[in-house]
């Protein structure tokens, strides 16, 4: 808790190690109902990222003002409101995308993301760096849900942001759009992501065995000679 | 205590301040809202009846009715928002249907929230949109009489009968039936001379 890291690190951890889907596996309801084409993915990742953005700022700024017993109460409060904006917002000037996210819009207001970063990080951090926080780990969403999107929706309408990518004689699986298709992806997305932090762990540890074995033997060697 | 009026005021203030800032947006994206679903009720309307060029709205106890003119303000048919139970929640739907009730002139689904891929396919199938046995393009030219029916996996033979989509049976059925129950309603109203009031009236 109190090794801070790099400002640029703040950033980067949510997109990469500590990504809320594939890493943190958190707020799974949005990323397995809407992912059923990439352009859902892209606005509901967008939305969540606002929400998140903004409610890590204000939660950061009153963050000594909210006595502890409320405050969860407190955070819910304020992202209740940036999610009504967001859900007015979209009604408003993007009617066909919040008719397609449905009532998924309304139900970031408990989406655990948000709530798990304002209680471990923007509670207890600087603006900055919540700000920072937020950003990364919204990020992170994007990337995850563009990413779900694209293959769920690739597979099983033949189309990505709605341009047709395969060949006409392309049978869609319909099992990608369905419920059991988000799991089927998911679960392949998280091991291929597992399996590359692995091997980028296992050559991290062969290097510094490899350093460690030479610094032993520059110094053995005088002695060797 | 301290605490707890602490607590008290930190929440109300917190409300109050979310509170404001809602209702200055919900000003602003209010009216917005409600054009998108006026100028949706338009466009469904001259979707169901493209000859028509005006409408004038009816509202009665159970339905609005739009009663839709031609060039000449002759009545040339109506079309009704129906609403019902589709496989998953509510399915809305503009339909539009001869000034005689006993055909269907077009179908457009508004609102729906069944299952993607395959009920969802009562609203759209952009890859065929120009195939006739698309499902709403199926309720073109449809007869009402006795009441349109549906019929599994072969083309239809008689012209009140719409096939089922594949794998969506009962969203498929619940669209029939939502129409059925509405024109039932429609031609009770028209047997009481309700709605001939309504085309008289332009």
């Amino acid at each position: 808790m109190s090794s801070k890291l790099s400002l640029y690190k703040e950033f980067t951890k949510g997109i990469w190690e500590q990504n809320t889907t594939f890493k943190q596996i958190l707020g799974m309801c949005p990323v397995l109902a809407v992912t059923v084409s990439a352009i859902n993915g892209l606005a509901m990742a967008l939305a969540t990222t606002f929400v998140l953005v903004f409610s890590s700022i204000i939660v950061a700024i009153v963050k000594k003002l909210i006595p502890d017993q409320v405050r969860i109460a407190a955070y819910i409060l304020i992202i209740a409101t940036f999610v009504t904006i967001v859900d007015m917002v979209m009604k408003a000037s993007y009617p066909d995308l919040s008719k397609s996210l449905g009532p998924y819009i309304p139900l970031i207001v408990v989406n655990c993301v948000i709530l798990g970063r304002q209680e471990a990080f923007a509670s207890k951090n600087t603006v900055f760096r919540s700000f920072l926080d937020a950003v990364g780990m919204g990020a992170g969403v994007l990337l995850s849900l563009i990413l779900l999107g694209a293959v769920r929706e690739l597979f099983g309408s033949g189309t990505i942001f709605g341009i047709q990518l395969l060949p006409d004689f392309y049978e869609p699986m319909l099992v990608m759009i369905l419920p059991a298709g988000a799991f089927i992806t998911l679960g392949l997305m998280m091991g291929l992501f597992n399996q590359i932090a692995l091997s980028n762990k296992e050559k991290q540890r062969k290097k510094t065995i490899e350093k460690y074995l030479s610094t032993k033997n520059s110094i053995n060697d005088p002695v060797g000679v | 205590m301290r605490t707890i009026i602490r607590m008290l005021a930190v929440l109300t203030i917190i409300g109050v301040i979310s509170g404001g800032l809602l209702s200055q947006i919900s000003i602003w994206s209010k009216p917005k809202i409600a054009a998108h679903r006026e100028l949706e009720t338009k466009n469904a309307i001259f979707q169901v009846l493209p000859e028509g060029k005006s409408f004038t709205k009816m509202e009665t106890a159970n339905l609005e009715v739009y009663s839709v003119f031609d060039d000449s303000g002759k009545l040339i048919g109506y079309a009704v928002p129906f609403e019902g139970n589709g496989f998953q929640g509510k399915i809305r739907m503009m339909a539009g249907l001869t000034s005689d009730l006993d055909k269907v002139t077009g179908l457009q689904v508004l609102e729906q929230v069944e299952t993607p891929g395959l009920g969802t396919k009562i609203v759209e199938d952009p890859s065929k949109k120009e195939d006739p046995y698309w499902f709403p393009n199926q309720f073109k030219e449809v007869e009402t009489q006795p009441m349109i029916g549906v019929v599994k996996n072969q083309k239809p033979v008689n012209k009140y009968d719409i096939q089922a989509i594949t794998g969506a049976t009962i969203s498929s059925k619940a669209v029939v039936q939502i129409m059925n129950q509405g024109i039932q309603v429609l031609r009770k109203m028209d047997a009481e001379g309700k709605l001939n009031n309504a085309g008289g009236e332009k």
